[in-house]
């Protein structure tokens, strides 16, 4: 864990990233010169432009960080800088923090907000404005196709499971991460994917549209975020 | 009533498969013969098995005695008849349709009607193999995972034409060798590889649209899932060029293009960057160490 770094919080909304407790949250001073957006995606676009600060720090959800600052031709580019704390589902929160950046995003703020994480002990990567991020555009395609595998009998979910623990040394295998994260939300993250690229991988799976389906039928409205 | 397996033949035996393979199964007590083409092979397969057994012993893992059983069960051969008494027979040999089929032909009439013929392919199909060498009922896949002689898992597939019983006691066999065996069809990678091979590609591709380095890649699985290795980490220890020769094995039967090689893959491949073995891939290596890329 490096020095600590101010940092001042705005909230929009409950925060995947940082739920109520988190220490995180109170790591945080009434005003500083870097600013974390929490929950911003409830409100896209409303987030406060400031080009007087270091960094503007907007969590992400599905959606891409251009979404929030508009783009240009290719060049856009400011200090604000889009994250998003990987988490699946409702399990908590991970150690790990994608950045999200623009081809003309501020190197300093882009530096600020990893000192920002990373002083909160966070392991930081930085990625492009693609949707999905790193992580969920490379395994949502495989918790895809584990899924559509079940449906074809090619083993039992038990057994897909036990083969990706035994023979490649994951914490869990794909069938009990995507379920224990919830099918629904796997199908909206997957919808918004196959939404932006289009191609079959991301299409969400049978049992990702079964799932959201009676989740809509239950709750009779969008579920949250 | 099961068929009962005692004596094991494993052919490619001097490949870093076969030999992983032969570890396992004289380890869990059965005869093995170790057949392969080449015998100076076969001998330096050997001392690479004695010295692991070794480690084993000197790591207090396994009794000296013990060791000297194991390798006492362990017969080297050049020849395909010396396998004609084995009750299985597991090919791990180059990963080609015709080199597998030709094998298995060729052993049908060597070996007793009852012999059971497996094969370790990742990427073939169990009926295919089987096709046309004479006890199509008689062959089954068994998918060890490399390491073979550290690894547990064991993928078995029947083919179309696999009896009931050939499968009954082949997964019989595989508890007994102390692995665990999981079930799954003949279908292009089984499970495993059905699952990596087309997310490799997607790291890739990912790459390749510049959405994040090899290395933030590598630290986002690895936080974020837990996984051991990080996909570049591994594609680089696997080997560009496998992952280039699976890529080649299941497209053209499954036409998913997830698993169509990408072209950063080719040009890598091109490029001589082929992971650790060529010092260089998605990072470079110096022995071991490792340095960003």
């Amino acid at each position: 864990m490096g020095d600590a770094v101010a940092y001042s919080i705005v909230t929009a909304g409950d925060s995947r990233s940082f739920p109520q407790g988190d220490a995180f949250l109170s790591g945080a001073t009434a005003e500083a010169d870097i600013v974390v957006c929490l929950g911003a995606f409830y409100s896209p676009g409303t987030h406060v432009a400031d080009d007087a600060r270091q960094a503007i720090l907007v969590e992400l959800d599905t959606e891409c960080l251009g979404v929030h600052t508009g783009e240009h031709a290719g060049e856009e580019g400011s200090n604000v800088v889009g994250f998003a704390r990987y988490r699946n589902g409702n399990d908590a929160p991970s150690g790990l923090v994608e950045l999200v950046r623009q081809r003309n995003t501020n190197q300093s703020s882009i530096e600020a907000a990893t000192r920002v994480f990373e002083a909160a002990g966070f392991k930081v990567v930085v990625c492009s404005d693609q949707a999905g991020r790193i992580i969920d555009r490379l395994v949502r395609p495989k918790y895809n196709a584990a899924l559509r595998f079940l449906d074809e009998g090619l083993a039992s979910a038990a057994d897909m499971d036990l083969t990706c623990r035994l023979g490649l040394g994951y914490a869990d295998g794909p069938i009990e991460r995507v379920e224990r994260g919830g099918l629904a939300r796997h199908h909206d993250i997957t919808q918004a994917l196959f939404e932006t690229y289009g191609t079959p991988g991301f299409a969400p799976a049978r049992r990702a549209v079964v799932a959201h389906q009676r989740d809509q039928q239950r709750t009779g409205k969008r579920k949250d975020k | 009533m099961t068929q009962a397996i005692r004596k094991v033949g494993v052919c490619g035996a001097a490949g870093t498969m076969g030999a992983g393979i032969a570890i396992v199964t004289a380890r869990a007590g059965f005869e093995t013969v170790c057949y392969d083409l080449k015998p100076e092979a076969l001998d330096a397969a050997g001392k690479q098995t004695a010295a692991f057994f070794d480690k084993s012993v000197g790591r207090g893992k396994m009794a000296s005695e013990d060791r000297d059983a194991v390798l006492a069960r362990m017969h080297t051969t050049s020849s395909l008849d010396a396998l004609a008494d084995c009750d299985l027979v597991i090919e791990a040999v180059f990963e080609d349709l015709k080199t597998k089929q030709q094998l298995f032909t060729a052993l049908d009439p060597i070996c007793a009607p009852q012999t059971i013929f497996a094969s370790n392919t990742s990427t073939l199909s169990i009926t295919e193999i089987a096709s046309g060498c004479g006890r199509e009922d008689r062959v089954v896949g068994m998918h060890f995972c490399l390491p073979a002689q550290l690894m547990k898992l064991i993928e078995m597939s029947p083919g179309m034409n696999t009896s009931q019983q050939t499968f009954d006691a082949a997964w019989a066999f595989a508890e007994q060798a102390r692995q665990t065996p999981v079930r799954t069809q003949d279908k292009p990678g089984f499970i495993l590889n059905a699952l990596l091979v087309p997310f490799n590609n997607d790291v890739i591709r990912s790459i390749e649209a510049g959405v994040a380095t090899p290395a933030d890649i590598d630290t986002a699985i690895k936080t974020a899932l837990g996984y051991r290795m990080g996909p570049c980490e591994l594609l680089d220890l696997i080997g560009l060029d496998t992952q280039l020769r699976l890529c080649e094995a299941f497209y053209p039967v499954t036409l998913d293009v997830r698993s169509s090689a990408p072209p950063l893959l080719r040009r890598m491949v091109a490029a001589g960057h082929l992971g650790r073995k060529a010092g260089r891939g998605f990072y470079t290596y110096e022995g071991n160490a490792m340095f960003g890329g």
